[in-house]
């Protein structure tokens, strides 16, 4: 069965498309990334799953439920985390997620061990006290997360959760994430991060709202045409316009202290330099396919 | 519906609440305020006008009538050595209401003669006070007078025909105050429960926290539910106090039930915290909510419930405009409980209606708050 | 004669009440440089940096920005920097040229110049075309940029960016780190805080900071090769165990 189906979705507002003709099926237990350049339509796209937004036109079924019909019954399922900070300035971070522990029904025979286990593992602890107010953006981020796993929903919805929190707290998390996996829930995120897209199962990649690739990494990357090169320069900026200028040559990308270079098969970069031939990164999936996408337009 | 969802959010709003000096501080402080505002500064009793006497006649009649102005308390004659040029002066200078001029040839022209009232009209209110009060006095004394001379012509005893024996039941002494306090629960409590509640939900629209609390399963009616008994805390406590100050510190008398009063109080609460939530839904923005709920509070609570304006003597469409506003079957209720200690069986009407205004804001509230963000 | 360090911090101390946000910290900054300042979250970098704006007073130690010092002249140090902050901070009802020309007012641009630097920043931001459009309703990576724009339209020697990137698209990330690139190469010194750790990459050297203090301050390349990893994730990851493991 799916856990979520989406069938010919469409949102306007007044003359904007949000979000054109989408269709998705999500399975139960899979989990699934959600990516794509600022305004793209991800946003929509999972308020429309909770029941917040009624879709311009398109059928919707999460959990068996309609979102807009049945509101209630798809709330019971879900979870989602919202983009924007979500949780009150003026309580405390152990207040905040005593309140959402309440709303959620969460026993207080398993709240406290579960508060323990959340806070331990986000290195919250010493902020338990503090007002959300007063914590910082990742902090909020991470306090933001621990409300929403402090009950197993069905199907978690995380509107890039991980925005501005840091490296370890990040990895942290998806080990969090990855064990509620296990244990069956359907997890559907946006991220802006493209490695924690590499983690997910599939990945959708949005553009201008429609749903341009859809497939696991993998699948995504060997439908990719043409060759990426892996470039070690001294000096980044002269080398990626050096590069820039040959012929075939359809993409530099710095990545960390590398270029990634899309060439066309018939290119043989390591004739200029040294290079080698790389498996291409997600990221570099997706800024091949969204600034091909943005010349055609 | 669970509990346990509205009790967090009850909690939570409390919390709110106490870490938000601004409108605890306003929930405590208006209350307060109004008391000492309409308790001791407003008196609806017109007593000791001050008046200034001219008595051109300077005769045993004409200080006769001097004296019945200085022997009442309605009246505080501040001088019987006026004249023209000073009474005028008096009235401009809002020294004096009235001045009172009595002619040189008063005491021969006594069949016949008259008295002139010169009256600070500007105050309509107190001016027809004044001249009700000067025109019984002087009746009376012409009327003394009339019956003295008969007796001295005739012999014959003559007593006014017919006279009107006055008892004033509840507030025997006609204190304005007794008339008041208890009138201005209904509003002090209508202003707190609108304006505080109209303030609770826009700003989860603001702060984005809407969004998050509307993707968990609770339901608007608990959601309203649990901020309304947040707030109903709130305003229980403004009850209380402003009861017990009505009591003990003005000294009203409270003939009537207290479980009676409780239970109209409840249910008024109810309605008003209603409004406010309603109107805080429906705007979705502070600033608006405080203006509406300020607006829609305070003015009809104030002008339309018969609180200090009785609504018998308004236009006809405003006194229909008033079947409409609940502060005026609570405020009927209240001055009913405290002065007339009259109870459910004179007032069952009241009550209902304003059982019929909570269940009906509180159900338009429900339906405002839907579960969507667009 | 070698140019004087753009920023000094000398034993800079923080505290809030109990909490030490900022402990003891020293480092400088030269000119021209782009310095990254990567740590946990609440690791003290975003009040190291509030200090450095004068936005906040330090307990102790010496900070000196653009040879000013931050507790003492704070008015001088706002005139020399720019600074953005991790909360987007235009006005969303105005348009993206009223921003600037608000910008412009704010910060003092003389009336002859200002028309010269708004067209400056319209063009690095590559928001010519947009300048008409409403703030409010750019996608999140463009509004980053015009926020960039507006923090260098009086020509700042010295900048502050506090998680400029956070939630921008890989695509709009790359394009706001050529703008960095060219602000630095331009001479401008550039003071960044991020989570992304390619970003990191990118940056001349790097400070990592940990509960307060900085632990660590190296080059990138140097950073990995002193720990044999591939990259400044691994680096951050295997530095905070390492730290954590030790306070445990």
């Amino acid at each position: 069965m799916s856990a979520i189906e989406i069938i010919g979705l469409t949102k306007s507002f007044g003359s904007v498309t949000a979000i054109s003709k989408l269709d998705l099926a999500i399975a139960v237990g899979e989990v699934f990334g959600l990516v794509g350049p600022d305004g793209a339509g991800k946003t929509t796209t999972l308020r429309i799953l909770c029941g917040l937004v009624d879709p311009t036109e398109g059928q919707t079924r999460v959990a068996g439920f309609d979102p807009v019909k049945q509101t209630t019954q798809v709330r019971d399922q879900i979870e989602y985390m919202a983009q924007r900070f979500g949780l009150y300035q003026d309580l405390t971070v152990e207040e905040n997620m005593d309140f959402y522990a309440d709303l959620f029904g969460i026993s207080d025979a398993t709240l406290e061990p579960l508060k323990l286990r959340l806070l331990g593992m986000t290195r919250m602890e010493p902020f338990r006290n503090r007002p959300a107010g007063q914590l910082s953006g990742g902090m909020k981020q991470k306090l933001a997360l621990m409300c929403a796993l402090l009950h197993k929903p069905a199907i978690l919805l995380l509107d890039e959760p991980t925005n501005g929190v840091d490296p370890v707290s990040r990895r942290d998390f998806w080990l969090i994430l990855e064990d509620l996996v296990q244990g069956g829930m359907t997890l559907i995120v946006s991220t802006s991060y493209l490695d924690e897209a590499e983690r997910c199962g599939r990945v959708g990649l949005m553009h201008e709202g429609r749903l341009i690739r859809c497939g696991s990494p993998a699948e995504l990357k060997k439908a990719m045409p043409g060759l990426f090169w892996e470039v070690e320069p001294e000096d980044m900026r002269a080398t990626r316009r050096e590069l820039e200028a040959h012929q075939g040559i359809w993409g530099v990308k710095p990545s960390g202290a590398t270029l990634h270079v899309h060439a066309s098969p018939e290119v043989n970069v390591s004739d200029w330099m040294t290079a080698r031939i790389i498996e291409p990164s997600l990221e570099d999936v997706f800024v091949a396919v969204v600034t091909a996408e943005e010349k055609h337009a | 519906m669970s509990f346990r969802r509205i009790r967090a959010v009850f909690r939570k709003e409390f919390l709110h609440i106490v870490r938000d000096p601004r409108s605890l501080g306003m929930a405590l402080l208006i209350p307060i305020l109004m008391l000492g505002l309409f308790g001791y500064a407003l008196s609806l009793d017109v007593n000791h006008l001050p008046a200034i006497i001219y008595d051109q006649d300077n005769s045993p009649a004409s200080r006769d009538l001097i004296q019945a102005f200085q022997g009442s308390t309605y009246f505080d004659v501040r001088s019987v050595s006026g004249d023209y040029p000073s009474i005028e002066k008096g009235i401009n200078s809002n020294k004096i209401v009235f001045g009172l001029v009595i002619p040189p040839d008063f005491t021969r022209l006594l069949e016949g003669g008259n008295v002139q009232v010169l009256l600070d009209g500007s105050d309509s209110n107190t001016a027809s006070i004044a001249m009700a009060y000067v025109t019984t006095v002087v009746n009376l004394y012409a009327l003394e007078r009339t019956a003295q001379r008969l007796d001295q012509r005739t012999g014959m005893h003559v007593k006014p025909l017919t006279e009107a024996q006055v008892r004033v039941w509840y507030n025997n002494d006609l204190k304005s105050r007794n008339f008041i306090v208890p009138g201005l629960i209904p509003v002090i409590l209508m202003i707190i429960a609108a304006l505080l509640t109209s303030l609770c939900i826009a700003p989860e629209w603001e702060n984005g926290t809407m969004e998050q609390l509307l993707s968990t399963p609770i339901r608007p009616t608990e959601l309203l539910l649990g901020k309304l008994s947040a707030f109903f805390v709130l305003g229980a406590a403004d009850t209380v106090m402003s009861l017990l100050a009505a009591v003990f510190l003005f000294n009203v008398p409270l003939k009537g039930s207290l479980a009676f009063l409780g239970l109209s109080s409840f249910i008024f609460l109810f309605g008003a915290l209603s409004w406010g939530i309603f109107i805080s839904a429906a705007t979705k923005s502070q600033l608006i909510a405080y203006q509406v709920g300020l607006l829609s509070s305070f003015l009809p609570a104030f002008l339309l419930s018969g609180f200090i304006y009785a609504v018998d003597n308004m236009p006809t469409v405003i006194r229909f405009i008033t079947n409409f506003i609940p502060a005026k079957y609570y405020v009927t209720i209240m001055k009913g409980i405290f002065l007339k200690g009259v109870g459910m069986k004179v007032m069952w009407l009241e009550l209902l209606w304003l059982t019929v205004y909570a269940v009906i804001i509180f159900t338009l509230a429900v339906s405002k708050m839907k579960p969507k963000i667009a | 004669m070698p140019e004087p360090d753009a920023v000094v911090i000398d034993k800079l101390v923080k505290r809030f009440g109990t909490f030490v946000a900022v402990d003891n910290v020293s480092l400088r900054v030269a000119k021209g440089e782009i310095f990254g300042f990567l740590g946990p979250n609440g690791a003290g970098k975003s009040t190291t940096i509030r200090i450095l704006c004068g936005l906040l007073g330090p307990t102790s130690g010496q900070a000196t920005v653009s040879g000013f010092d931050v507790a003492t002249q704070p008015e001088l140090v706002k005139r020399s920097i720019g600074y953005m902050s991790q909360k987007f901070s235009l006005y969303g009802d105005l348009t993206v040229e009223e921003n600037l020309d608000f910008f412009s007012g704010i910060y003092g641009v003389p009336k002859e110049r200002r028309e010269e630097r708004k067209s400056f920043a319209l063009r690095m931001a590559n928001l010519e075309e947009r300048r008409g459009e409403l703030t409010g309703q750019l996608p999140g990576g463009w509004k980053q940029r015009l926020a960039l724009g507006c923090a260098i339209l009086h020509e700042p020697p010295i900048l502050f960016l506090d998680e400029p990137t956070s939630g921008v698209d890989p695509i709009a990330r790359r394009s706001f780190w050529d703008l960095i690139y060219d602000l630095s190469a331009g001479g401008q010194t550039i003071f960044v805080t991020t989570h992304y750790m390619d970003e990191a990459e990118y940056c001349h050297r790097v400070a990592l900071m940990y509960k307060g203090k900085v632990i660590a301050l190296d080059t990138p390349r140097a950073f990995k090769q002193r720990l044999g990893a591939k990259s400044m994730e691994e680096v951050f990851i295997n530095e905070i165990e390492r730290q954590e493991a030790a306070t445990a």
